[in-house]
C-alpha cells in the first residue's frame, strides 16, 4: 500500500463531522421555534450523509487513499503548538464508517422512540453534537483533537444520561459518569503533557516515528523509589484515560448506572461508540504500547478482570438494560485483552460487530420497554414474541451474534480475540496471559447464558406481564423496526464481512485491512503465531474449539433453567446465596465507593473548611493573634469611632498619603 | 524613549479618566434613576470604545511599553505621571473595560436605592483598575491600588448583604495590611534605586540580594493577599457573599488579578533572585490553592461562596504558572486569568439572577431550576462547563498551558525545588476532577431535579436584558476556547522578555556596583 498515493478530498472530509455540528446548533439554539418533525430531518439528514461520506471514504481508503493535513492552529506558545487537523487512515476510517452508521440508525429510530418528549429537539441536537464530538476523536491527527473529543463526547454523555432532568437518578447517574470519566482524564491529560515533555510535540506522527529511538535512548522515571521506563509512564496514564471511559474495572461504576439515559443513548454512546474509545485509543497508540511489555500486560490484566467479573454480575441481574450493560462492560474487556495481546486489529474488528450487535441489542430492548410502558424488569416480561415478531427475531439474531454462535458477527472476532490470547506469550508477566486466557475463555459460556436468560425471560418463558400493561404490549411502528433491521444485517454479516473480505486476520499485520495503521513488533504478533501454528484453519475449525463449545453449553444451560426446568434458578439462588446476593449487589463496588472514597473526600472537605479556614485562619491568627492585640490598644481611640465604614476608609486613605508625604518631605 | 503610540492621542489617560468624569458628570448633571443607568452605561460603552485601540493597533513585536505617556508630577521627589502598557497589562485593561459594562447592565434593575452612588462608585473603580494597569509610576501605582479599595468598599459595604460590614472590614484590613507592606517597599527601592519610582528604573536596577529578599516578601504579603493565596484568602469568601452581584463581578473578574498582576510587575522583573529562591514557597500555596481550596468548595452550601472558593483555586493554576518561568506556564497563567474574568463574573451573574428572584443564596433553598428557567440552565450549564476547563471553553487553554510549562519547567525554577516538577503539574492536574466535583454537584443540586420547592415554581426565565449581558460572556468564552491566538500573541515577546528578567541574575552586577559605589565616594 502505497502512502500517500491518493489524497482523500478535504471539503468531503471536513463535511463529514462539519454537518452533525452544523445540525446539532441549528437545532439547539432554535429548537424552540422549529417543529419537531424539521429538528428530525435537519439532524437525520446530516447524519445519514456523513454516514454515506463515510462509506465512500471507507472504499476510497481500501483503494489506498489516505489523508494528513492541519486545518489551523488552536494554541501556540514558544515550541508549543496544536494544531488542528485530520488524519485519515484505514483505523480512522472503519471507526467512521462505524460510528455513522450506529449514528444514522439510532436518530431514525429515535424519531419514534422519543415521539412525543418535551425535551424531542434538545435530545436530536445532542445526538447529532455527539456524532460531531466522536467524528472529531477519531478523525484528529493528534493528541490534543483526541483530547477535545474525549472531552465533547464526555460532556455529550453528561448531558443525555441526566436527560431526564426530573429524575434525582438519573441526575446522581449523569454525575457520577462524569466525575468517574474525569478521574480517567486525570490520567489522560498527565499522558499528553508527558508526550510533550518526552517527546516536543503532541502530532500523532512525529510522536510515533520518534518512539524506537526515544525506547532505545532508556529515559527512565522515579517515583518514590519506584522506577519506571518513560514509555511505560506515558502509556500507563493514557490507559487510565482508556479505563475510564470505556468502563474498565475500577472505573466501570459508571456504565451500567448510565442506563438512566434514554435508550437511543444507551445504544449509540454507552454501547456502540463512545464507550470504546479507549480501546480506539490504545490501539491508535500502538506505536508506543508495542514497546511497553508492562503497559501491555496492565492492559490484558485490567480488561480481563472486567471482562470476567462485569460477566458474573450479568448472570443475575433483572434489569433488561443493565444486563446489556454489564456485557458490555464485560466486551470492552475482551476489546482491551485483544489489544493488551497485541491483536489490535481483533479489538477494533471485534469493536466494530460489538457495535452492531450491542446497538442492535439496546435498540431492541428498548422497542421491548416501549411496549411493556417503560418497565424494564425483565421478571415482568415473558413471552412477549406472539406480540413484536420483528424485534424478537432482531434480537435473537444480537443474542447470538453476542455469545459467539457461528456464523454471526460476533463469533468472528471473539474466537479471534480468544485465539490471539492463547498463543501470546508474555515474557516478563507470564501469569498475566494465562488469566487473561481463562478469564476469556470462561467468560464465554457467561455471556452465552446471561444473554440468553435475559432473551429467554424476556420473550419466552411465562407470561409475566401486569394485566395493565398487557392492552398496550404491540410490535413498535416501523420507524423503529426498520433501524432494527439493517443493524441485524450488520450482526449477521460484519463478522464474515471482516475477515473474508477486509482480510482483517491476516497475520502479516502490513497486508491485513489495517495496513500500516496499526503497528505489531514481529517478536509477539499473537497473529502471526497462530498462522504459524495452525497453518491456516479450515473454514469449519470452530468445531473443534472450546469457545465454541463454551457458548453452546451457556446457551444450552439457560435453555434448560428458563425454558425447560423454569424453576430451577430460584432454588440455585436460594442454595447459593452468599454468592447470588454478591453478584447482586455488584460485587459492592458502589458500597466501596460512597464509604471509601466519596464520604472520606466530604469529611475532608468539611474538616478543612471547618477547622482549616475557620478554625485555624480565621478564629486562631486573624482573631485570636492579630485582632486582639490590635483590640487592646484600640480601645482608648474607641470615641473617635464613628460605625461608618467609609470613615475609616477615608481616614485611612489620608493616614497613607500623610505618611507617604513625611516620607517624602524627610528625604 | 520610544513611543508607539500610533495615533498619538493620550488613550490611558482617556480611558483612565472618561469614567472619572463620565462620574461627576452624572453626579452634577443627571436627575432620575433611569437617568443616571442610561448615562453611566454610555460612559462605560464610550469607555470601551477608547480602549479598543489599545488592542487594534498594539505591536505584538516588542517587548517595550507602548502607548506611552510621560508628564512629570512632583518633581521634587522624580514622581512622575508616567503610563504604558505591554502585552502583558493590556488585555487586563480591555476586560476591566468589558466587564464594566457587564456591571452597569447587570445592575439595572437589582440595584434601586442610592442608584447614582452605585453607578458614580462603578465608573470610579474603573478608573482606578485600569490605572494601576496602565501605570509605570510606582506612586501612580501605589494611589490607584490604594484607591480602587474606596468605591469597591462602598459597594460592599453599603449595597451588599446582611453582614456586609464584618466582610468589608475583613476584607479592608487584610488588603491595608499587605497595602501598607508595599508601601514600605516601594520607598525602600526608591532610595536604593537613586531617587526614582520608574517601574522601569527599578527593573533595571541590580538590587543585592538580601535588599530583594526583604522587599520581596513585604511585596508577596501585598500580592498573596490580593490573588488572594492560602493562608491570607479568608476575607474572599466573605467579601463576594456579601456584595452585590456586579460586585462580585469585579472583585473576581478584576480585583483579584491585581496580585497575580503585582507579582508580574514588581517580584519576577525587579527581584529575580528573590523570585527563584521563593519558587518552592509559591509552588506550595499554589498546590494547596489547587487541593485543599477545592476540597472546602465542595463542601460549600452558599453558591457565591463555592465560586469565590473555586476562584481561589483557580488563581492557584495563576501563582504556579507565574513562577515556573516558562512561556507556556507564563502564557497559561495570563490567559488564565483573562478566561477567569469571564468565567467567573459569569458564574457570579448567575448567582445573581437567581439571587434576584429567591433572594437566597443557598444551595439548599433551590432545586430543579430548569424546569422554570430552562435557558437560563444552558446558559449556567456552558459557564459550569467552562469552570472545570472542558476543552472548547477558554478556561482549558490556561490550565493545560500552566500545566504543560510546570511538567517541562525553566531550569532555573526546577533547580529551586527538591522534587521533580513532573510531581508538581501530576498533584495540579487533580483539579480535572476535583474541578467537576464541587462545580457540577452545585449545579445538580440547584438546577437539576424535579420541581418540589413552591418558591423555586415562582421563579421566571430570564429577560432579554439579562440575556443580553450572558450573550458576550458565551462568545468570548468560546471564541478564546477555540481561537486563543489573538491573546496569545499580544502575550507572547513581553511574556517572553518577562521570562528573561526573571531567570536572569541580577547579583553580578550588585556586586559590581558594590565595588563601584566606595570608590565613587572617595
Amino acid at each position: 500500500m502505497q502512502e500517500s498515493a491518493m489524497m482523500l478530498n478535504t471539503t468531503e472530509l471536513l463535511a463529514i463531522p462539519a454537518l452533525p455540528l452544523i445540525a446539532s446548533l441549528i437545532v439547539g439554539l432554535f429548537g424552540w421555534a422549529l417543529k419537531e418533525k424539521i429538528s428530525h430531518i435537519i439532524t437525520s439528514a446530516s447524519v445519514i450523509i456523513a454516514a454515506v461520506l463515510s462509506a465512500h471514504v471507507f472504499m476510497q481508503v481500501l483503494d489506498g487513499a489516505s489523508f494528513y493535513g492541519n486545518f489551523w492552529t488552536w494554541m501556540l506558545s514558544d515550541t508549543f503548538v496544536v494544531p488542528v487537523g485530520m488524519m485519515i487512515d484505514r483505523l480512522t476510517a472503519i471507526m467512521m464508517l462505524t460510528v455513522t452508521i450506529v449514528s444514522a440508525c439510532v436518530h431514525i429510530y429515535t424519531i419514534g422512540y422519543m415521539h412525543g418528549d418535551p425535551g424531542y429537539s434538545r435530545f436530536f441536537s445532542y445526538i447529532s453534537g455527539f456524532t460531531f464530538s466522536m467524528l472529531v476523536l477519531v478523525m484528529g491527527n493528534n493528541f490534543f483533537t483526541l483530547f477535545f473529543g474525549w472531552e465533547a463526547v464526555g460532556l455529550v454523555s453528561y448531558l443525555l444520561i441526566g436527560f431526564w432532568f426530573k429524575r434525582e437518578s438519573a441526575n446522581f447517574a449523569a454525575l457520577k459518569a462524569f466525575i468517574v470519566n474525569r478521574i480517567g482524564d486525570f490520567g489522560f491529560a498527565i499522558g499528553i503533557l508527558a508526550i510533550w515533555y518526552y517527546f516536543g510535540t503532541i502530532d500523532y506522527r512525529e510522536v510515533f516515528t520518534q518512539v524506537e529511538a526515544f525506547v532505545a535512548q532508556g529515559d527512565v522515571l522515579h517515583f518514590m523509589g519506584w522506577e519506571m521506563s518513560a514509555i511505560t509512564f506515558i502509556c500507563l496514564a493514557l490507559f487510565i484515560g482508556a479505563m475510564g471511559k470505556s468502563g474498565q474495572v475500577p472505573l466501570h461504576v459508571w456504565l451500567p448506572d448510565s442506563m438512566e439515559g434514554p435508550t437511543p443513548i444507551s445504544a449509540l454512546i454507552h454501547a456502540a461508540t463512545m464507550v470504546t474509545a479507549g480501546v480506539f485509543m490504545v490501539a491508535r497508540c500502538s506505536p508506543m504500547f508495542e514497546f511497553s511489555e508492562t503497559a501491555l500486560a496492565a492492559v490484558v490484566l485490567v480488561g480481563a478482570i472486567t471482562a470476567w467479573m462485569c460477566a458474573t454480575i450479568g448472570l443475575v441481574q433483572n434489569d433488561i438494560k443493565r444486563v446489556i450493560a454489564y456485557s458490555t462492560c464485560s466486551q470492552l474487556g475482551y476489546m482491551f485483552v485483544a489489544c493488551g495481546v497485541s491483536a489490535y486489529s481483533a479489538g477494533i474488528f471485534h469493536l466494530m460487530t460489538h457495535a452492531y450487535f450491542k446497538a442492535l441489542l439496546f435498540l431492541a430492548a428498548g422497542s421491548v420497554i416501549h411496549a411493556v410502558m417503560a418497565d424494564q424488569d425483565i421478571r415482568r416480561m415473558g413471552q412477549l414474541r406472539e406480540y413484536m415478531p420483528i424485534t424478537y427475531i432482531t434480537m435473537l439474531i444480537a443474542a447470538l451474534a453476542l455469545s459467539g454462535v457461528p456464523p454471526f458477527a460476533g463469533f468472528w472476532s471473539k474466537d479471534l480475540i480468544i485465539e490471539a490470547t492463547m498463543v501470546r506469550e508474555f515474557t516478563e508477566y507470564g501469569w498475566v496471559g494465562s488469566f487473561g486466557y481463562f478469564a476469556v475463555l470462561t467468560a464465554v459460556f457467561m455471556t452465552a447464558f446471561y444473554t440468553f436468560r435475559m432473551f429467554f425471560l424476556t420473550f419466552h418463558n411465562s407470561d409475566r406481564v401486569p394485566a395493565e400493561t398487557k392492552p398496550h404490549v404491540h410490535e413498535s411502528p416501523k420507524v423503529i423496526t426498520v433501524p432494527l433491521m439493517i443493524l441485524a444485517v450488520g450482526a449477521m454479516l460484519a463478522g464474515a464481512w471482516g475477515v473474508m473480505a477486509l482480510d482483517i486476520a491476516n497475520p502479516e499485520a502490513a497486508a491485513g485491512y489495517f495496513g500500516d495503521s496499526i503497528f505489531v513488533l514481529d517478536a509477539h504478533n499473537p497473529l502471526m503465531i497462530l498462522a504459524e501454528e495452525s497453518h491456516g484453519h479450515a473454514w469449519y475449525h470452530f468445531v473443534f474449539s472450546a469457545p465454541f463449545w463454551l457458548a453452546i453449553g451457556g446457551i444450552a444451560l439457560a435453555t434448560l433453567m428458563y425454558l425447560r426446568e423454569t424453576a430451577m434458578p430460584a432454588s440455585l439462588a436460594n442454595a447459593l446465596k452468599p454468592i447470588y446476593t454478591f453478584l447482586l449487589n455488584k460485587w459492592y463496588w458502589d458500597e466501596l465507593y460512597e464509604k471509601a472514597v466519596m464520604r472520606p473526600a466530604q469529611w475532608l472537605g468539611n474538616w478543612l473548611w471547618q477547622k482549616g479556614d475557620l478554625g485555624m485562619i480565621d478564629k486562631g491568627m486573624i482573631h485570636g493573634g492579630i485582632v486582639d492585640s490590635v483590640k487592646a490598644g484600640a480601645v482608648r481611640m474607641r470615641e473617635m469611632q464613628t460605625g461608618m465604614v467609609f470613615h475609616y476608609a477615608f481616614a485611612m486613605v489620608i493616614g497613607v498619603f500623610g505618611f507617604l508625604t513625611y516620607l517624602l518631605l524627610k528625604a | 524613549m520610544q513611543l508607539y503610540n500610533v495615533l498619538d492621542f493620550p488613550i490611558l489617560s482617556l480611558s483612565i479618566f472618561l469614567p472619572t468624569l463620565g462620574a461627576l458628570f452624572i453626579w452634577l448633571f443627571v436627575r432620575g434613576d433611569n437617568a443616571v443607568r442610561w448615562s453611566a452605561l454610555a460612559v462605560s460603552v464610550a469607555t470601551f470604545i477608547v480602549t479598543l485601540p489599545l488592542a487594534l493597533s498594539f505591536d505584538t513585536d516588542t517587548a517595550h511599553m507602548q502607548f506611552e505617556e510621560f508628564h512629570p508630577w512632583i518633581q521634587a521627589f522624580n514622581v512622575n505621571y508616567q503610563l504604558g502598557v505591554d502585552g502583558i497589562s493590556m488585555p487586563f485593561i480591555l476586560l476591566t473595560s468589558l466587564l464594566t459594562i457587564i456591571c452597569i447592565v447587570s445592575a439595572w434593575e437589582c440595584i434601586r436605592e442610592r442608584v447614582k452612588e452605585y453607578m458614580i462608585a462603578f465608573l470610579i473603580l474603573e478608573t482606578t483598575l485600569i490605572g494601576v494597569f496602565a501605570s509605570l509610576d510606582a506612586v501612580l501605582f501605589y494611589f490607584f491600588w490604594e484607591a480602587m479599595l474606596i468605591p469597591m468598599y462602598l459597594i460592599i459595604g453599603v449595597w451588599g448583604g446582611k453582614n456586609r460590614v464584618y466582610a468589608t472590614i475583613k476584607f479592608f484590613l487584610y488588603t491595608l495590611a499587605g497595602s501598607v507592606l508595599m508601601l514600605v517597599a516601594i520607598l525602600a527601592m526608591y532610595f536604593k534605586a537613586g531617587h526614582t519610582f520608574s517601574l522601569l528604573a527599578f527593573m533595571d536596577y541590580p538590587f543585592d540580594f538580601t535588599w530583594q529578599f526583604w522587599i520581596w516578601i513585604a511585596f508577596f504579603i501585598a500580592f498573596a493577599v490580593k490573588v488572594p493565596m492560602w493562608p491570607v484568602h479568608t476575607w474572599l469568601p466573605d467579601a463576594h457573599t456579601e456584595a452585590p452581584t456586579a460586585g462580585s463581578v469585579i472583585l473576581a473578574g478584576i480585583l483579584l488579578k491585581m496580585g497575580a498582576y503585582g507579582f508580574l510587575r514588581f517580584s519576577l522583573p525587579m527581584l529575580p533572585d528573590a523570585s527563584q529562591y521563593f519558587v518552592p514557597f509559591v509552588v506550595v500555596l499554589s498546590l494547596i490553592a489547587i487541593v485543599y481550596i477545592s476540597f472546602v468548595a465542595m463542601m460549600q452550601k452558599d453558591m457565591k461562596r463555592l465560586i469565590a472558593y473555586s476562584s481561589i483555586a483557580h488563581m492557584g493554576f495563576v501563582t504556579l504558572g507565574t513562577f515556573m518561568f516558562t512561556q507556556q506556564a507564563m502564557e497559561g497563567a495570563l490567559f488564565g486569568m483573562i478566561s477567569h474574568g469571564f468565567v467567573a463574573a459569569a458564574l457570579f451573574l448567575c448567582v445573581g439572577v437567581m439571587y434576584d428572584r429567591l433572594h437566597t443564596r443557598e444551595i439548599g433553598d433551590y432545586g430543579g431550576v430548569v424546569n422554570v428557567m430552562p435557558v437560563f440552565a444552558a446558559v449556567m450549564m456552558v459557564f459550569c462547563m467552562a469552570n472545570v476547563a472542558l476543552p472548547g471553553a477558554s478556561a482549558f487553554i490556561g490550565e493545560i498551558m500552566v500545566l504543560i510549562g510546570t511538567f517541562n519547567p525553566s531550569d532555573i525554577a526546577q533547580a529551586n525545588l527538591a522534587v521533580s516538577t513532573k510531581w508538581i503539574a501530576i498533584v495540579a492536574t487533580t483539579s480535572i476532577v476535583l474541578s467537576a466535583c464541587y462545580t457540577l454537584w452545585m449545579y445538580k443540586r440547584v438546577v437539576f431535579g424535579d420541581l418540589t420547592k413552591d418558591t423555586v415554581k415562582t421563579m421566571k426565565d430570564m429577560n432579554i436584558r439579562e440575556f443580553g449581558y450572558f450573550v458576550p460572556l458565551i462568545l468570548l468564552v468560546v471564541w478564546l476556547g477555540f481561537y486563543p491566538l489573538p491573546v496569545l500573541d499580544v502575550m507572547h515577546v513581553s511574556a517572553s522578555h518577562l521570562i528573561d528578567q526573571a531567570t536572569g541574575s541580577k547579583l553580578d552586577a550588585a556586586a559590581a556596583l558594590a565595588q563601584a559605589m566606595p570608590a565613587a565616594h572617595h
